[in-house]
């Protein structure tokens, strides 16, 4: 059976790169979010290998759905991939302190994210 | 058996039959153990006599010399094969990083021009030109000027960086932005100074349908890790986007101007039927 995926970003055009970067991650299951909110609900659902999470975004932002997850027995051996815009040095800093366990900077390339998520996944 | 042997199995005519037969074995083993080892002496005194002959010492100094002129042209074919393989590597890997970035190339104009297609509303569709720009192109400050063709002005209406209203307008075909989206091609400037004059951007697409302009995406400044400058992708985007963008653009209005006029017809029928 195949990874199950979490992408948690308000950008319809962001999402679906990462989907698309994601489509070589054999037999894996892609679940979309479009805020931190939704994000929450969804992880305390069925349980996923990874999340990657946006910063910026509306109802709940991503630095405090990262602080929610590594607060919680239950998620905080996910791994979390931060994206963040490359000026937001102290967001991503913010992020990494908070449990994130790598990030993406936009633009972001397709191959790095897969790099990235298959890297995480690996280790887990 | 010999006394030798005898003497190293001392008292084995008493053992039972199973260890008497290792014993025999091992015995044998001996024996031929010793009989190689005469061979293997004769060999090595044959060996050399035959090299005290000066003849044989000769004959053996070429069949050597011959060896080694062998075993160098050997090492010089497997080192420039080895070489060229090398060479090929480089070749693979480099060939491997190009596929890599068109890979991504293609990932993003793929996401781009599907997104753009994908909804008949002109905010989204503007709203998706933004979200192209920022995030696959890496523009940090940058507008999106639509032409009004009565008045023949660009006028921003979708903005990133600054508010909408701190772009200033311009007439298609005057200024540095007014020409370059009077024109057909993406025009990229020079960086002067430290940037930020709103009249003069660091890129303008031309959003353009055929002959029939349409607006511009201008930009004027980039996200950090872009280094100020455009890559190929950017530009083969920004070429994308000013034919895509357009037609996006000018199917939604359409769209909206028929949606208009079919709710008038409606509203003309209910009121002539009710």
């Amino acid at each position: 059976m195949g990874h199950r995926v979490l992408i948690v970003e308000d950008s319809p055009t962001m999402r679906k790169l990462l989907v698309f970067a994601l489509r070589r991650l054999e037999g894996a299951e892609i679940v979309e979010c479009q805020d931190g909110m939704d994000g929450l609900r969804q992880l305390s659902g069925e349980p996923f290998d990874i999340a990657l999470v946006d910063v910026d975004m509306p109802v709940m932002e991503g630095l405090e759905l990262i602080r929610l997850i590594r607060n919680e027995d239950t998620l905080e051996q996910i791994p979390i991939v931060v994206i963040t815009t490359e000026g937001a040095s102290e967001d991503r800093k913010r992020a990494l302190e908070l449990g994130a366990d790598e990030y993406l900077c936009k633009p972001i390339q397709a191959n790095r994210v897969l790099e990235v998520v298959e890297g995480l996944l690996k280790v887990q | 058996m010999s006394s030798e042997q005898d003497k190293a199995f001392p008292g084995a005519a008493d053992l039972p039959a199973p260890i008497q037969k290792e014993t025999d074995f091992t015995r044998e083993l001996l024996a031929e153990n010793e009989r190689l080892r005469e061979e293997l002496a004769q060999l090595a005194d044959r060996q050399q006599g035959a090299v005290r002959k000066p003849h044989d010492w000769e004959e053996l100094r070429q069949e050597l010399r011959q060896r080694i002129d062998t075993l160098e042209a050997e090492c010089t074919t497997v080192r420039e094969r080895l070489d060229q393989v090398e060479r090929e590597n480089q070749q693979f890997a480099e060939r491997y990083v190009e596929m890599e970035e068109e890979n991504n190339n293609l990932a993003n104009l793929y996401v781009a021009s599907y997104q753009l297609h994908s909804t008949l509303d002109l905010d989204e569709v503007l709203n998706i030109i933004r979200e192209i720009v920022t995030n696959l192109v890496g523009a940090d400050t940058f507008a999106i000027y639509l032409l009004d063709e009565e008045t023949r002005e660009l006028r921003a209406v979708v903005a990133e960086g600054l508010e909408v209203s701190e772009f200033p307008s311009t007439r298609l075909g005057s200024g540095v932005l007014g020409e370059a989206a009077a024109s057909t091609e993406t025009t990229c400037f020079e960086v002067q100074g430290e940037g930020g004059d709103l009249e003069r951007p660091i890129v303008c697409v031309p959003l353009r349908l055929g002959d029939r302009p349409l607006g511009a995406i201008a930009a004027y400044s980039l996200l950090g890790q872009k280094g100020g400058a455009f890559s190929a992708l950017d530009r083969e985007l920004f070429d994308m986007l000013g034919g895509r963008a357009a037609t996006a653009i000018f199917a939604a209005k359409l769209y909206s101007q028929s949606e208009r006029k079919l709710n008038t017809i409606q509203s003309f029928i209910d009121l002539l039927t009710k």
